[in-house]
Order: structure tokens, then sequence, then C-alpha cells
């Protein structure tokens, strides 16, 4: 289960509304390699996983991504705060506007809707956790490429802290797999599959 | 930023480094250095709530802070997501 904790992991509090950067940032709580995607996967995987080491750390890491996801959320918030008709025409937010007015609804920049096909759970923890690890990298390049086009202070200081996050848990995910593949048949651990083989390992 | 604001940030930056020797234990459980490094963080953060409490009333990050009362404070803005939480 989860309890809430009334904080955020790292502070946002962005003093200029800006719906332009709100909808380019929104794509790291709905877009393909955003925060929403990331939670749902690590947690999900979970129930396949083998190994303890890496069941407690997909559980910690897809309980921070709820917070990162809470963080980004927070940062649509605040840019899409206290906003005119004229300033949402202008910034070309009306067209996000007239489905959702000022809710922070998780969609990709390009606007398409978050799909549950960002998850991605093999069953196999060769094949997830090269997609954990993939994962973290395609987040840390989209974090790369919102700061090449933000130049606010108060935004680049919150995105700069998430993007130091996803390398943080590549490197327990490099881990993991590390510990992962030194406990399969060293002779065989591509077509054994611990979750599912029950004597994968072990002839 | 005021003294109960720096105080905030000071507990929250203690739950940061908390949570990221969670995840290296995860992935090296017999690592002593940052077990002992655990403890002595726990320590100071609980010593910090503490001189928080002392000086400004209410910590509460989670239900289990709420005082029982005449009225529910859980309730009580500014939320997280909200401009100025840190600063309130």
């Amino acid at each position: 289960m989860w309890k809430y904790e009334k904080k955020l992991q790292y502070p946002v509090n962005i003093k200029n509304p800006n719906p332009k950067y709100a909808q380019i940032i929104i794509s790291q709580y709905g877009g393909p390699d955003g925060e929403m995607g990331a939670s749902m996967r690590y947690l999900t995987q979970r129930y396949s996983m083998p190994y303890n080491e890496v069941k407690g750390m997909l559980t910690d890491i897809g309980t921070e991504e709820l917070a990162h996801l809470e963080m980004i959320c927070a940062m649509v918030h605040q840019l899409t705060r206290n906003l005119t008709p004229e300033e949402i025409k202008k910034s070309g937010f009306d067209k996000y506007f007239v489905d959702h007015t000022a809710a922070v609804y998780p969609i990709a920049a390009s606007s398409l809707p978050w799909r549950a096909e960002y998850i991605q759970a093999k069953g196999d923890i060769i094949a997830d956790l090269h997609e954990d690890l993939a994962a973290e990298q395609k987040a840390r390049v989209t974090y790369d490429n919102l700061l090449r086009l933000i130049d606010d202070p108060d935004i680049r200081d919150p995105l700069k802290f998430l993007r130091e996050r996803e390398i943080v848990h590549y490197q327990r995910f490099g881990e993991a797999m590390r510990l992962s593949t030194d406990r399969l048949n060293c002779k065989n651990f591509y077509a054994c599959n611990p979750s599912f083989d029950k004597n994968c390992g072990k002839k | 930023m005021n003294e109960k604001a720096r105080l905030k940030r000071q507990i929250y930056e203690l739950d940061f480094a908390l949570h990221e020797l969670v995840l290296f234990l995860d992935s090296h459980p017999r690592n002593r250095r940052a077990m002992e490094l655990m403890q002595a963080y726990r320590k100071k953060r609980d010593m910090l709530i503490e001189e928080y409490r002392r000086k400004f009333g209410d910590y509460i990050v989670t239900v289990n802070d709420v005082p029982m009362s005449d009225r529910w404070k859980w309730i009580d803005g500014p939320w997280p997501w909200e401009n100025n939480f840190l600063e309130d």
C-alpha cells in the first residue's frame, strides 16, 4: 500500500505562468518517457521479478517516480494558473484548454494521451531490466531537451533535479542487471528465465 | 527564506538523503557505511523535527502527524503543488 507525504520531493515554486512551457513540460507527465509511464512500469514489473534486491529497487524507484509525477504536475499547474482568454489564445494553449480547461491531464507534448503501451512488462529479468535502463536514458534525454528550450530559472531548477534522478536510477538498474546476471547460469542466461523456468541456472 | 522555511527545507534534504540510501542499500544490502549514514541521518532528522515543533508548532507530513484537536488539520493549505508551499 501507499501513504501520502504532504510535500514535494524537491520544491516547485514558479513565479511567472507560461502556458507555452506547460505544453512541453506536460510530456514528462503523460508522454512516452514520462514519469507516469516510469512509475507504472517499475511497479508493474515487480510481480515477475525473482530477486529480492530488484523487487526492493522496483518498489522504491517506482514510488519515487510517483513523487516525480507530482512535481511535473505541480509545474504544469503553476505555469497555467490565472490565465486570461487572450493569453490562452496567444500561447497556443487553446487546443488543450478547450478539452481540459486548466486541469492537468496526462498527454505528450504532441497531444497524444498517455497509453498503457508505455509501461512494458515482459516477465523476463533481462528484457525488463534492459527496458528500464533504456527508459531512464530516454527520460534523461527528454529533460535535456526541455532544458535546451526553457530559460526561466524557477523551471530549470526542478527540471535539473529530475534529470539527475534519471542518472542515479540508471546506475541502480545497472547494479540490478549485474547482480541478476551473476545469478544466472553463465552459459545459458539468455535462454532461461528465472521468473518462469523453475530449474533455471542449476541443472 | 525565513527560518521556518529553512528548517523545513533542511528536513526535506535529509528525507532525500535517506531515500538515496534506501536505493543504494537495495543493491548493496550489506554495506555497513551506508547503514551507519542512515542511522546518523535518521537521528539528525528526528532532532530537526523536534526543533521545528518546539519553534513553530505542528509538523504535519503524514496523517499520523496530525494532532487530535477540535479540528482536522490535515486539510489545511497550502498543498504541496501550490505556490509558496515551502514558505508558508
